[in-house]
């Protein structure tokens, strides 16, 4: 075991190196480091949020209201279709699945029934299966229903559309390195280092930016609703600015998505407004509508309230629009960068919300530092009076290299540091000696059991590794635990608890071994200096 | 050089207590403190935590740290503003850390669950509003946290689960590598640490938060590491002195792994008392948690795994009894000759 075998020394001295390199960013200010050739390692630790001060967000989407907002589309689309082949029927009932639907002349239900059938389209992520199934039950009702997969899969589509919008209006507000993530189903995780107070970026991201346009019935219809408390079936009732109340079509005639920018513009009073240039299809859709409409008046919905409402003097092709009335300029670019960096899917809500502030954060990193340096010199110490210069001072040696490969490989892989990860460093102080003591004691063993000095240091190190690795597997195991269970700080502390176990058993065992190697050729003891 | 110097010199190379003698006195001990820290853990008997002081991430609700600068934080004011208004429930405000820092800053941590209907974020505005008229307009605040009701709920079974799941899978792993019966008293060591830890926390009212639950963790795994090490010892000594009574084989291999258990010991509490004292009141719980459960890990490998063994007794190559099982026994699968 102690000779010295010359790939043991490439490995020490090679790990060692790439310690050093790694870790030497360390040292460096930012600027320094942004300096740096590219093939140069620029990477420095990578402080946790506790540390460096700043916001986390746990956002989670409201998938069930994205299942209402289909489910009330579908029954929409069955009362048009119904109402365009002129079968007579009930109202399309809303369940918790689909749409049902009576149809009350049973002379045409088959008609009704191939029609309907028409609006099943195939599911173009799932070649083989379509959006819904149609069937008819033996009391002549229609059920059109949504499975459960085909939920599951949309809601996921739809938080993944949201993390893109999220990610673009973050982007929008030109502050770095907040970064959202998508987490399990329907939740999204925004870390914004160095922001104190998330208000503004919560505000960013709380609102849906729906934009719809809708028909407005300036009929006396809407004396009627008003009188019943019940709109039409497919009509609404929505307050305007002015607090009077509009009938609307429920059905949008065209949305955001249509949308292909929009931009600041100045309306005809010089008011700031919002100037909108729709796609191909919108721009149809709405020159379609506006020839047919000349003189009626149509409403420009921002998530459900009236931002604007218009009179249609002619007909409006080439698909720009305006939204004037939107208050001061910094509304109207507000409005700007939620229409451009598009509508959420679904709506999006605060869970969780860590907030640190800076200095908090520097307060940990020094009390952090100091006490690390304490820990460190105090199991130095402890280590140099126990086993002396010699044994003492190898496992220090094999200390220091273990501190410094820990520090490169946080460095390289950029695993956050949190402030229990700091706990976890000084912890691994602790474990990393434990290694050496473990050698150490079984050399001892070794020469009570009448073993000369040589067999005893080869034989400590034989059967000190079964328990080494022994013991600390189930370390590794503990952390690997808080990966999956814990949030940042916490998996901050199993990054360097992990590491730290790993480089520990290296240098205690490796190192140490070589370093003794190298006395016992030299000084050929006839004794241990520890027993 | 002086003649006690490296101390390991002066430490006596053969021990020779008898643990094991007081096993039965230690195991009264140890169920008294088991109980009793289950007790104190669970009353009163609701709420998720019952007997913690559970923090906003078990419980729910908002958190504020508040800096008043150089004078003391007014606590009673700030309770009676956030309690009188505005519908919050299960308010607290309490001191945080002591003045420690240079520029001698007093902090106050306060915590309530916000008024039904309200969203987190509003709630701490609010909040935020009402401590500012309550202590003036100087304060800062230095951190919060909001923890949804559904998030807390799936934290806390998640601390739950990862609790049982690292017992679960440490009882694994040293069947594994061990013979079943090591298996059993190692859990039943775990299970003794982790309750007192728990029975620590319940006493001293320390908060209990994700970072509490950590420690736990780390201290499951160091229970373990300590007892693998005495384990290791005594499988070795098992296969060595196949005549030798159980009960003296257990004696030998605590006292011969007893100068490492105490080196190792020593280093984690130095390096972690470091810790408690001088890294700031968020890991002042932590620490103290490691601590004790370091000083509880090293006592259970003494005194819960190896007698659990020798009350199970184990199936040695030749037995004393001559029973029907004449083939040696292996002890464990990595075991080398």
């Amino acid at each position: 075991m102690l000779q010295l075998a010359r790939w043991k020394f490439i490995v020490v001295i090679l790990a060692t190196v790439f310690g050093l390199v790694f870790a030497a960013p360390n040292l460096l200010t930012r600027e320094q480091r942004d300096a740096l050739p590219g093939w140069m390692p620029h990477n420095a630790l990578n402080l946790g949020l506790d540390l460096r001060g700043g916001s986390y967000l746990l956002l989670e989407a409201d998938v069930e209201a994205l299942k209402v907002q289909r489910i009330a589309n579908l029954a929409e689309d069955v009362e048009t279709t119904l109402n365009r082949i002129n079968v007579p029927h009930d109202r399309p009932v809303r369940g918790a699945m689909g749409v049902t639907v009576r149809i009350t002349d049973p002379a045409q239900s088959d008609r009704a029934l191939s029609e309907l059938r028409t609006l099943v389209r195939p599911d173009p992520s799932n070649p083989g299966q379509t959006n819904f199934s149609v069937r008819r039950d033996n009391d002549g009702l229609i059920h059109l229903s949504f499975s459960e997969s085909q939920f599951a899969r949309e809601a996921s589509d739809a938080v993944a559309r949201s993390l893109e919008v999220v990610r673009r209006r973050l982007d929008a507000t030109g502050t770095n390195e907040i970064n959202p993530m998508r987490q399990g189903a329907d939740r999204i995780v925004v870390t914004a280092p160095g922001v104190s107070d998330p208000a503004e970026m919560e505000r960013l991201i709380g609102q849906t930016a729906r934009l719809t346009f809708h028909e407005v019935d300036d009929s006396d219809r809407i004396v009627e609703a008003l009188q019943t408390g019940r709109p039409p079936y497919g009509w609404m009732l929505v307050t305007d600015q002015d607090g009077q109340p509009r009938l609307l079509r429920e059905r949008p005639l065209l949305t955001g998505e249509m949308l292909t920018s929009s931009s600041v513009a100045y309306d005809q009073n010089n008011q700031p407004a919002v100037g909108l240039q729709f796609n191909g299809e919108g721009a149809r859709i709405f020159g379609d509508y506006t020839t047919r409409n000349v003189g009626n008046s149509f409403a420009i919905l921002l998530d459900g309230e009236i931002v604007s409402l218009a009179n249609i003097r002619e007909p409006i092709p080439g698909g720009n629009g305006q939204i004037s009335g939107v208050g001061g300029i910094e509304q109207a670019t507000e409005m700007v960068t939620l229409l451009n960096a598009g509508a959420l899917p679904v709506e999006l809500t605060v869970e969780e919300r860590r907030v640190v502030g800076a200095e908090l954060g520097a307060d940990a990193v020094r009390g952090g530092a100091i006490a690390t340096g304490v820990a460190f010199v105090l199991v130095l110490a402890f280590m140099i009076l126990t086993y002396g210069f010699l044994f003492g001072g190898i496992s220090v040696i094999a200390l220091l290299v273990n501190g410094v490969l820990i520090i490169a490989a946080m460095s390289m892989i950029q695993a956050s540091l949190s402030l229990p990860g700091i706990a976890g460093l000084i912890l691994t102080l602790a474990m990393a000696v434990d290694a050496n003591v473990i050698i150490y004691e079984r050399m001892r063993d070794e020469v009570r059991a009448g073993k000369s000095a040589i067999m005893a240091m080869d034989a400590g190190f034989k059967r000190a590794w079964v328990t080494i690795v022994d013991a600390n597997l189930t370390t590794l195991i503990a952390a690997w635990i808080m990966f999956f269970f814990g949030s940042g700080p916490v998996q901050g502390f199993a990054w360097t608890l992990s590491i730290g176990v790993i480089t520990s058993v290296f240098t205690a065992v490796m190192i140490t071994q070589l370093l003794l190697g190298l006395w016992v050729r030299a000084a050929r003891p006839k004794a241990l200096p520890i027993v | 050089m002086s003649n006690w110097w490296p101390l390991i010199k002066i430490v006596p190379i053969t021990t020779n207590f008898k643990f094991v003698k007081f096993a039965k006195l230690m195991a009264t001990l140890s169920v008294i403190g088991v109980i009793g820290s289950l007790y104190l853990t669970l009353t009163p008997f609701q709420g998720p935590c019952g007997g913690l002081n559970c923090g906003v991430d078990f419980t729910g609700g908002v958190l504020i740290e508040v800096d008043t600068g150089q004078t003391p934080v007014d606590l009673s004011a700030a309770r009676e503003a956030l309690s009188g208004t505005q519908g919050r429930q299960d308010v607290q405000v309490q001191n945080y850390g002591t003045p420690s820092d240079t520029a001698g800053r007093y902090h106050a941590m306060v915590r309530f669950q916000p008024p039904q209907g309200v969203s987190g974020p509003v709630a701490v505005r609010q909040a935020e509003d009402t401590l500012r008229s309550a202590l003036g307009d100087s304060i800062q605040f230095t951190r919060q946290e909001v923890v949804g009701p559904k998030v807390s709920g799936e934290l806390f079974t998640g601390g739950i689960i990862a609790l049982l799941v690292a017992i679960g899978l440490m009882m694994l792993y040293i069947w594994f590598r061990f013979e079943w019966q090591f298996g059993l008293g190692a859990v039943v060591g775990l299970f003794h640490d982790v309750i007192l830890v728990f029975g620590l926390f319940a006493v001293t009212k320390m908060e209990f938060t994700l970072t509490a639950v950590a420690a736990v963790l780390t201290v499951i795994g160091y229970s373990m590491n300590d007892t693998v090490v005495v384990f290791d010892r005594l499988r070795e000594n098992l296969r060595k002195y196949k005549k030798m009574p159980l009960r003296d084989v257990i004696d030998l291999s605590i006292n011969e792994t007893l100068s490492r258990t105490i080196i190792t010991g020593v280093t984690a509490l130095m390096a972690l008392t470091a810790l408690a004292l001088l890294g700031g009141e968020t890991l002042f719980a932590f620490s103290v948690a490691l601590i004790f459960g370091i000083v509880f890990g090293t006592y259970s490998s003494i005194y819960v795994g190896a007698p659990i063994i020798l009350l199970w007794g184990v199936k040695r190559g030749e037995s004393e009894s001559g029973d029907d099982e004449p083939e040696p026994v292996k002890l464990g699968m990595a075991s080398r000759p």
